[in-house]
């Protein structure tokens, strides 16, 4: 749910990462936050527990400039991904206006993706939400590790709609940009 | 239910504005902000704080949803306030109709009684205004759209020089 403010002219979206545990949401996040200049970025908010897991959420803000007179500001979120945290994934979905899903590429997580899939249909219905009605791309992480799934299997699977798809290896900075600016762009053109 | 979209036009600004800046000088607060229930910061009147405001705006948010899951866990619709005490600063936070928290930080210069007597007040008239503006969002008409394709390519570019390894 974009808030546009007329007043102040100020446009602020909000992109949620999502998908099973330990796929490397944070790790997009992280790498972002690392790599935009000190001046467009907020703090960056871990609520995690002492194993450095997702507890609740991270929170990134990010200020993009003015885009014809409007301050535009990015707001990305990732969603805890242990399966007995749905409460807070639903409430991290609350107003979401785009969404990055991050797939474990590895065969032994085959199944959290397909369950993490499911579980994100069946939250965003519970806002009348439809996947296909909300900009979405979906990242095919950890390439580089051995014992992957194919893409092309990958695709089959968890992406039959065909929306955008990018493979990655987030903790080295591959495709995580090219995921993001996919949704992005398709937030904001989804405005006019 | 979420709204799907939402906008602040210049008029319904104002009228929040000035109900946040009668609040800060009634209540003696140090600073007011308003935001919606996805973390979204509306509006801040007071001191500037020295934290990250939109930080603080999602977490006040994850706060008052979290706190509303436990008040269902214990049979209650929802905590229509909440309370956190420090020991120089303290917050409260009030829900304004359904999607809207107000967030009062104060210090040793006012009281929780007076703070909490003067967000009730504020709550009244702020639902009056956040009332009128949905009205006005359900016959919002077309030339109220400012984001063409002009907007759309403008984004795409400054998205371009932001995300850039």
């Amino acid at each position: 749910m974009s808030l546009i403010n007329y007043s102040s002219r100020e446009i602020n979206v909000k992109i949620v990462y999502y998908g099973p545990g330990l796929c490397g949401k944070t790790s997009n996040i992280q790498y972002i936050y690392d790599k935009v200049s000190p001046d467009t970025k907020g703090k960056l908010i871990t609520l995690a527990t002492e194993m450095d897991r997702t507890l609740f959420f991270d929170f990134l803000p990010l200020e993009l400039g003015t885009v014809k007179g409007f301050r535009t500001r990015f707001h990305l979120y990732t969603v805890p991904g242990q399966v007995y945290y749905d409460a807070s994934r639903k409430l991290i979905l609350r107003g979401v206006d785009g969404i990055v899903f991050v797939a474990d590429s590895q065969k032994s997580r085959y199944d959290a993706n397909i369950e993490s899939v499911y579980n994100l249909h069946e939250n965003l219905g519970e806002y009348n939400l439809k996947l296909d009605e909300i900009p979405y791309a979906i990242q095919y992480n950890k390439r580089d590790l051995p014992d992957i799934i194919a893409v092309d299997d990958l695709e089959q699977e968890l992406n039959p709609q065909h929306l955008p798809s990018f493979e990655a290896v987030a903790v080295k900075g591959v495709g995580v940009f090219d995921t993001l600016k996919a949704v992005a762009k398709s937030v904001l053109r989804n405005l006019s | 239910m979420v709204r799907t979209n939402w906008k602040v036009f210049e008029e319904d600004y104002w009228a929040i504005s000035t109900t946040l800046q009668e609040l800060l000088k009634n209540a003696n607060a140090a600073s007011v902000l308003l935001l919606d229930k996805t973390g979204q910061l509306i509006s801040s009147v007071g001191e500037p704080p020295e934290f990250d405001m939109y930080s603080f705006a999602s977490l006040c948010a994850a706060d008052f949803e979290a706190n509303a899951q436990l008040a269902k866990l214990i049979g209650e619709k929802d905590f229509s306030t909440l309370y956190h005490q420090g020991s120089n600063e303290s917050m409260y936070l009030a829900r304004v109709e359904n999607n809207i928290i107000l967030v009062v930080l104060f210090d040793k210069r006012t009281t929780l009684g007076l703070v909490r007597l003067r967000t009730k007040k504020a709550v009244d008239n702020l639902e009056t205004v956040i009332r009128q503006l949905y009205d006005k969002l359900e016959y919002e008409n077309e030339e109220m759209n400012e984001f063409d394709e002009e907007f759309a390519a403008e984004a795409e570019l400054e998205i371009d020089t932001l995300f850039s390894d």
